[in-house]
């Protein structure tokens, strides 16, 4: 796994301990709807060097954003709807619209949104878990709170 | 839910730069795939639909990927009456990888990591076209192009939108054709999608546009863009689902949400890479939907496989096959390659068709499908 994969994968173990979302929920009604600001440029550029030697097949598949959901999916069998946006900063405002509006159409009963994002030294990821019920100590999805858990979890702003 | 029209498209291609030339070319069987010999790209001479480097203009301001977007979504927007600078017109833009080729040729610095940034060319795009909403961008590996018209189908049922301009590019350079080269999926011919000998893709350069709309468009044959839906594999990163369930998961959810059955969908525009895998899964997907006797096409022996484009591309030919009701044939079949029979067109077939089905899929998993009506 490449860098952007490895802090989204391990991002959801945290998010989902002592889950068990696909039972709760099924498979194909578990979505992932995830953004960033540089794409896998991270990848790209480890597997460019490849490229002046001999081009790493197994570096190239990093070299898209959108593989860190497939390797979520796989690991949890989530089979939803999924999307990954990029985004100069984070865009509660889209994420809010994206993933409300999929479980309005009843495509998804859960999802796993937020921002996954790696670049050389520096790295982010914001995630939230989203389900049609509410849970102890839950928000409801909007883009307020969105912002201010990512702020809080970005120390912008004291908890 | 509101309705949501197809009011203008547009394609840039080698073969032709608007829509209408572009289907005139598919409809004489002209196709954009030539050998190259192209030694800073390949070491070896390969197959690939690409534009001959004189169309572009080497310019400070805007990349070839930029030229290529602006050249698509100005035609699109010289046949849609619509402002680009009001509030409740929005633009997304798909892609897989932007401006990745400026890593193959410049210093690795923050100024160049910023300038490739896909948010730096959504700007540019932007201020180009005078759009005041913020443009969204779409990076889902091959099925990014439905993705981002599932988004735009969607901000508009929502009601917050009356117009989205659809758009999507990629080019193809060294990185991107050593990496399929890499995973042996080239092939070394012109491809060959659901044939008995299919050896792989050839890749190919374009732009698209799709602007969808609100408003239902003047004169007959509307075309609604009624259904979307995406899936995960949840299998493999880079190869396709044994048994196609995923994909036949988007396309019965695009089908219901369209409100269509079997017996509406006249033709299938399918991804057909003319890789061993995808062809299979998808010829699975299709007999697990039912669809097995419909006529089906790819259109990967005209342009190769565009990426970022490829959804756009073939969602404006589905357009236009089902205004002149005609099913393209597919470039480069002979025999039938896949385990499941599925019905691969080969010639130029006339008939009545009301709604079609477009399907894609990518690494990482992804599937998509959107289903197209006319009103």
């Amino acid at each position: 796994m490449d860098n952007l994969c490895k802090l989204g994968f391990l991002t959801t173990e945290i998010l989902l301990e002592g889950r068990n979302i696909h039972e709760a929920y099924g498979r194909t009604k578990t979505g992932i709807v995830l953004s960033n600001a540089n794409a896998s440029l991270d990848a790209d550029i480890a597997y460019f060097e490849t490229v002046k030697n001999i081009p790493s097949p197994a570096q190239f598949v990093y070299t898209l954003p959108n593989i860190v959901i497939g390797e979520i999916s796989i690991r949890h069998g989530f089979k939803g709807e999924n999307a990954f946006f990029v985004s100069e900063e984070f865009d509660a405002g889209l994420l809010e619209f994206y993933v409300s509006d999929l479980f309005k159409r009843k495509s998804i009963d859960c999802c796993i949104a937020g921002w996954v994002d790696f670049l050389g030294e520096s790295y982010r990821a914001v995630l939230y878990l989203v389900e049609n019920r509410s849970a102890a100590r839950s928000l409801p999805w909007t883009t307020e709170h969105i912002n201010k858990i990512y702020e809080l979890a970005n120390g912008k702003i004291n908890g | 839910m509101n309705p949501v029209y197809i009011i203008a498209e547009n394609i840039v291609s080698p073969l032709a730069s608007t829509a209408l030339y572009n289907f005139i070319s598919l409809k004489e069987g002209r196709s954009g795939i030539a050998q190259h010999n192209i030694p800073q790209f390949s070491p070896e001479p390969f197959f690939a639909s690409l534009f001959p480097e004189e169309n572009f203009s080497n310019n400070n301001t805007y990349t070839k990927f930029e030229q290529l977007l602006i050249a698509s979504v100005s035609d699109a927007l010289s046949l849609a009456n619509i402002d680009p600078s009001d509030k409740r017109t929005g633009l997304i833009i798909s892609t897989t990888k932007g401006n990745i080729s400026l890593l193959e040729t410049n210093k690795q610095d923050e100024a160049l990591v910023k300038r490739m940034s896909l948010s730096a060319s959504a700007k540019l795009m932007a201020e180009h076209f005078k759009i005041a909403d913020k443009p969204l961008i779409v990076s889902h590996a091959c099925i990014s192009g439905l993705v981002a018209l599932i988004t735009g189908m969607r901000m508009i049922q929502s009601g917050g939108y009356d117009n989205v301009i659809v758009t999507g590019a990629d080019i193809i350079t060294r990185f991107i054709l050593s990496g399929f080269q890499s995973f042996h999926a080239i092939s070394n011919r012109a491809c060959k999608p659901f044939d008995a000998h299919r050896t792989g893709i050839n890749l190919g350069e374009a732009a698209a546009t799709i602007i969808l709309s609100s408003q239902k468009p003047k004169g007959e044959n509307a075309i609604l863009l009624s259904g979307g839906a995406v899936s995960n594999d949840a299998n493999h990163i880079s190869g396709p689902s044994r048994t196609g369930e995923e994909l036949y998961q988007a396309i019965q959810q695009s089908m219901a949400e369209a409100g269509v059955i079997t017996d509406d969908i006249g033709f299938i525009s399918a991804h057909g890479t003319a890789t061993m895998y995808n062809d299979e899964m998808e010829a699975k997907a299709i007999n697990l939907a039912g669809l097995q006797e419909v006529p089906l096409n790819s259109l990967k022996g005209y342009y190769g496989h565009t990426l970022g484009a490829a959804g756009l591309v073939e969602v404006v030919a589905c357009v236009l096959s089902l205004k002149e009701n005609v099913v393209l044939p597919t470039p480069g079949f002979d025999i039938p390659g896949t385990s499941k029979p599925v019905n691969v067109n080969r010639e130029l077939r006339q008939g009545q068709y009301t709604a079609c089905l477009k399907t894609a899929s990518g690494f990482g998993g992804c599937n998509a499908a959107v289903v197209l009506k006319k009103n």
